[in-house]
């Protein structure tokens, strides 16, 4: 686990704001991620926690505030937000392959067309990133063919294989049928334990648990409280996330036993 | 001077627009009972209908105005007008066809099944439960095909109509200003499918069967 | 109607080689104008998209004839000449780029903004999007509805007659004029229009079945 050091972070949010018509999503979220950390974000669905991620890699313009990629503000008009999005990876709820292109394909499609690879050079990290999320057997196939974890650990891979600073995770596994959310988190643990910096968002308490080094509980724009799993779970300081927090357990029962096997 | 042609070639709306409620209408009712002929009617029935569909649809209206009013204007006295409206609406009549065919099947067998379950008569059936479904699923489709009969009536200039393009070209002759007038002409069109739209925009906003899918959506 | 038809053959088929012709001609540069027009319309600046949806709901809003008419009586307005040919190829390929704008407008948006928003998270810029992710989906989506426009196109190009451009139709006139039988000929022209559409459609048919991709279907309009 990182302590808060004096290094730089690699991820810093600066009093963020966002609105949709008359309602306010986010209302002054400042936050820091350091390299190699996983931060887990829970809150409430509609909190702003998707358009946060989205306001990261600069998806979404936010009105008010400031977001820093290794200490380089972001957020200023001028800003290439393309070449920033090289460097922040993103995965998404509905996975949002490419359908006509074959898996092999989608994990090279930006090595190729973005960073201008040699194609050779593409395809083996390509392959390699597919292998390391246990998909190396289906890299001719297409989307349509996979299952929805397959289809999410190929959109692992593609982020991966851009070789980003951090990954955005935006509820990786809501999409998923119970029986493949497993095979999904644990690709997730293991990139947190070879080091990825991380920032997930997701209702899985039991990942948020043993693999997050730090948990936000955002709610109603605002961020309620935030600190280590051990200190969330059973130490919080604010009673809203005691509440929140074990309700979410209850809901989706003891996850220890049936957590994947490393 | 500009003003009267102006005038003269808003005049021609009149009978555009005259057109346009003659053969819609007729296109409506002839085209209807062919829907329900070849949904409802029976193998052969079907076969003929479907023939009549596929060879009005195949040929340009154009061609088909042509040889409709020469064989209406072959055996009865009636003006190009007349002739011209008519001919319109047996044309699209077949278009029409296709539109309430796709409607009626949209409804569905399931909603005749149930009509029939309570024991009302196929006729009874059909009358009111599926027709006015249909009728309201037709809508957007339907407002496509309304345009283009206000734009094909354009065609009738062929066979000499004192519509809204004959006179734009009798203006643009007498003023040596034909762009000008073909312009108008547009314009006066454009307004005309523009008015179209909205309309049936807002009956289809009047008639909405909450949360019933819809045929026209993407 | 036969003999008329033994008799004057050659005329019609070169009628029918000119209403092929601008067939052809109108689609593919229609085609282009279409695509431009879709993607003006849902990328392109302020300026942009007001112009794309100009034209597209003037061209689609107003007759083929009247723009005809324009085109061929109204530019010598300002200067410039065109010949009768020249009119019904600029004209038909404006008009229809109009409509095949919306075809692939339909296409694109069913593909959906989701793949947009993968295809820039990996760092893509707008115009690799649209080229690389969006528009080889958007192309193979887009056949079933496209297919309307190629027969459509035919049928409108039959009104070209009226400027005396040499097609099939004017072929009809002349023949009937010569036979003193009106009716005859306008048959004849019918039916080839009648063969000429189904040997169409049967392609087109054979062509959307090739590549279409299952569950992703746009509505179809037309003309």
């Amino acid at each position: 686990m990182n302590e808060r050091t004096n290094q730089q972070p690699i991820i810093e949010v600066i009093d963020l704001h966002k609105r949709y018509g008359d309602r306010e999503v986010l209302k002054g979220i400042s936050l820091r991620v350091y390299e190699g950390e996983t931060v887990v974000i829970i809150g409430p669905s509609g909190t702003g926690k998707s358009t946060l991620l989205r306001c990261i890699n600069l998806l979404t313009k936010p009105d008010r505030g400031v977001i820093k990629l290794d200490g380089v503000e972001i957020t200023t008009p001028g800003t290439d937000e393309d070449k920033v999005r090289q460097h922040i990876g993103m995965v998404f709820q509905d996975f949002l392959l490419f359908n006509h292109l074959t898996v092999l394909n989608n994990v090279m499609i930006g090595l190729t067309k973005v960073l201008r690879m040699d194609p050779k050079e593409a395809e083996a990290r390509a392959i390699k990133e597919l292998e390391r999320v246990g998909l190396g057997d289906h890299i001719h196939q297409y989307p349509g063919q996979l299952s929805g974890g397959q289809k999410q650990r190929v959109a692992i891979a593609r982020s991966l294989a851009m070789d980003p600073r951090v990954i955005l995770f935006d509820e990786p596994t809501s999409a998923l049928d119970p029986e493949l959310i497993g095979e999904v988190l644990e690709v997730m643990r293991m990139l947190a334990q070879e080091g990825m910096t991380m920032i997930v968002v997701t209702h899985e308490m039991g990942f948020a648990r043993e693999v997050a080094d730090r948990i936000i509980f955002i709610e109603k724009g605002v961020i309620v409280e935030e600190g280590p799993p051990d200190e969330m779970f059973y130490r919080p300081k604010v009673e809203r996330t005691r509440e929140f927090l074990w309700k979410i357990t209850e809901l989706y029962g003891h996850r220890k036993e049936s957590e994947p096997h490393p | 001077m500009f003003l009267q042609s102006l005038e003269y070639i808003l005049m021609g709306t009149g009978v555009t627009v005259a057109v346009t409620l003659i053969a819609l209408p007729f296109g409506f009712l002839l085209g209807l009972l062919l829907a329900l002929v070849r949904v409802y009617g029976g193998r052969v029935a079907g076969y003929v209908v479907g023939f009549y569909s596929t060879t009005m649809r195949g040929i340009p209206p154009v061609v088909l105005l042509f040889i409709i009013y020469f064989i209406i204007a072959g055996s009865i006295n009636i003006s190009p007008f007349l002739a011209g409206s008519l001919a319109l609406g047996i044309i699209s009549s077949a278009y029409q066809l296709e539109i309430f065919r796709g409607a009626l099947q949209a409804v569905g067998a399931g909603q005749m099944m149930a009509a029939r379950s309570i024991g009302m008569s196929r006729l009874q059936a059909i009358r009111h439960i599926i027709i006015p479904q249909a009728l309201r699923l037709a809508i957007p489709p339907w407002s496509n095909e309304a345009a283009t009969v206000v734009k094909d009536s354009s065609l009738v200039y062929a066979i000499g109509v004192p519509e809204i393009l004959r006179r734009a070209q009798f203006i643009s002759a007498r003023t040596y200003r034909p762009f000008l007038a073909f312009t108008i002409a547009a314009l006066i069109y454009f307004a005309l499918t523009f008015l179209t739209n909205r309309l049936l925009d807002f009956v289809e906003a009047r008639t909405r069967i909450p949360s019933l899918h819809e045929m026209g959506e993407v | 109607m036969i003999e008329i038809l033994l008799r004057y053959w050659p005329e019609f088929l070169s009628g029918l080689k000119i209403t092929l012709q601008l067939t052809l001609v109108g689609l593919g540069v229609g085609s282009v104008l279409g695509m431009l027009a879709a993607l003006g319309r849902l990328y392109g600046s302020r300026w942009i998209r007001w112009l794309a949806i100009g034209y597209i709901e003037l061209f689609r809003g107003t007759p083929l004839l009247v723009q005809l008419f324009a085109i061929y009586f109204g530019l010598p307005d300002f200067g410039v000449t065109v010949s009768r040919m020249q009119a019904a190829l600029i004209v038909l390929a404006i008009n229809s780029g109009a409509y095949q704008a919306e075809y692939f407008r339909g296409a694109i948006q069913a593909i959906g903004s989701g793949q947009m928003m993968a295809a820039r998270s990996i760092g893509m810029s707008r115009w690799q999007a649209i080229r690389h992710i969006i528009l080889p989906q958007a192309l193979r989506v887009v056949i079933p509805a496209w297919s309307n426009e190629p027969v459509s196109l035919l049928k409108a190009s039959a009104v070209v007659f009226l400027i005396a451009v040499p097609d099939v139709m004017t072929q009809a006139k002349i023949v009937a004029a010569r036979t003193y039988q009106p009716l005859p000929s306008y048959f004849i022209v019918a039916f080839i229009y009648l063969i000429v559409v189904y040997a169409l459609s049967t392609l087109l048919n054979r062509i959307e079945r090739r590549y279409r991709i299952p569950g992703l279907e746009v509505e179809s309009h037309r003309t």
